[in-house]
């Protein structure tokens, strides 16, 4: 990564946003550099939400399904076949107020930036909440996992938990039923966010079974998961469930701590867009989870990556340079 | 994969890693596992940059159940750092190449 000239465009997040907008940005000859995150277990990672997926069933063009770090593999081929360089870093910090914009990465946040640019596409997406609670992190990889497709076969006839009532959640329960000898839901309210679909398939699993109304107030175990604290918020009965593993869904936040005094957010901490992918910033245009909390799909990620391509594009034609 | 990463497996255990003089880095990874795709290459820098004074190895838990399971490995990735034959340092989950030196410097010579 040379910081010697200025980009055209950089894009920051490398999931179906940031990698569409690179196909399209390179198709146009404007060499965008993608810096595409750090290796993590979070789906804060290269690649994104759908590198901790398997099977994806609703990206049109598969008729069979495509494994979601397949599809992720393909499409940074894809990007890199137009020209697109892609960097495993991670921006620690941009200034949006300078011209160009300076963006730097590897937890450097002084000096020189190690990139400077003329339009951003800010393609960071969403990472999954965790419950926050202290023996969740102390017995992470001892039971409590922030991937299910990695470590579901770890709990081969165990007793599994998830938290959530999204289609995440029952997703994660519905694959770990491969594995464990039980797998409860515990969600905190009565009904289901999640697709009809998706509820369907739950209810008729014999291997699945509900807490309703009830939050997990701690992880039990010493050296690995032997159960979890449960509060019925309802009654307010404590209880404890006996399980050996324990799986997080239970929604998302927007990575855009990076843009926080310099982007405009909602009351989530999403960043606002419109008309189009533009932000209040000249230059700076928004894609993917990062700003939409409503449709969340790979294909509207990978939708909006296109139009923040296109009118960063327009943008630079406009700026009479490219 | 690199020349410099060695693949050991529940048989050869012993013999490359609780024997070794040097530390040893093992990854602990299968086909399915995202994180550990992303990390890979990661591991190959860390054996180059190493080289004569780490010895880096991967260890399929799907081939290899025995291994996975002495170690209480129960999420994959999880990096374990072996020094003088026993585990010293441990890392769950995919990390930066910043982040797993840091981690594991203060036991490699």
């Amino acid at each position: 990564m040379e910081a010697v000239t200025t980009r055209d465009v950089v894009i920051l997040g490398s999931g179906p946003a940031g990698l569409t907008a690179a196909v399209y940005t390179a198709r146009a000859n404007l060499r965008p550099l993608v810096v595409e995150g750090e290796p993590s277990s979070t789906s804060d990672q290269p690649g994104g939400q759908l590198m901790l997926t398997t099977e994806v069933e609703n990206y049109p063009g598969f008729p069979t399904g495509v494994q979601g770090p397949q599809l992720m593999t393909d499409m940074r081929e894809q990007a890199e076949r137009f020209g697109a360089e892609i960097v495993t870093k991670k921006a620690s910090r941009v200034d949006l107020s300078r011209s160009p914009i300076a963006i730097w990465v590897d937890d450097r946040d002084g000096g020189e930036p190690d990139v400077t640019t003329r339009s951003l596409i800010v393609a960071t997406g969403a990472r999954s909440l965790m419950l926050n609670l202290p023996n969740e992190a102390r017995l992470l990889g001892r039971g409590v996992s922030t991937c299910a497709t990695c470590d579901g076969f770890f709990f081969k006839d165990r007793r599994i938990a998830v938290v959530g009532g999204g289609d995440s959640a029952l997703e994660e329960a519905l694959f770990l039923t491969k594995f464990g000898e039980s797998v409860t839901i515990i969600h905190r309210r009565k009904e289901l966010r999640a697709s009809k679909i998706m509820q369907d398939r739950a209810f008729k699993n014999e291997k699945i079974a509900f807490v309703w109304d009830s939050v997990v107030t701690d992880v039990l175990g010493d050296d690995r998961v032997n159960g979890v604290a449960l509060r019925d918020v309802v009654t307010g009965n404590e209880s404890v469930l006996a399980v050996d593993g324990l799986f997080v869904a239970i929604g998302h936040e927007p990575n855009t701590g990076l843009f926080r005094g310099q982007l405009e957010m909602d009351e989530l901490g999403y960043l606002k867009a419109g008309p189009g992918t533009a932000t209040a910033v000249a230059g700076v245009f928004a894609c993917g989870d990062v700003q939409d909390h409503v449709y969340r799909q790979a294909v509207t990620a990978a939708g909006s990556g296109c139009m923040a391509a296109i009118d960063a594009e327009r943008y630079l034609a406009s700026l009479g340079e490219t | 994969m690199a020349e410099n990463i060695i693949t050991v497996s529940d048989d050869t255990f012993d013999e490359e890693v609780t024997a070794a003089s040097m530390p040893v880095l093992v990854d602990f990874w299968a086909e399915w596992c995202g994180p550990c795709k992303i990390v890979a290459p990661v591991l190959e820098e860390i054996a180059d940059d190493k080289e004569g004074r780490l010895k880096v190895a991967k260890l399929n838990v799907d081939d290899n159940p025995r291994t996975a399971q002495r170690f209480g490995v129960m999420s994959i990735p999880t990096l374990l750092l072996f020094k003088d034959g026993e585990p010293a340092s441990r890392i769950v989950g995919a990390r930066s190449k910043n982040q797993i030196l840091s981690e594991f410097e203060p036991h490699i010579a």
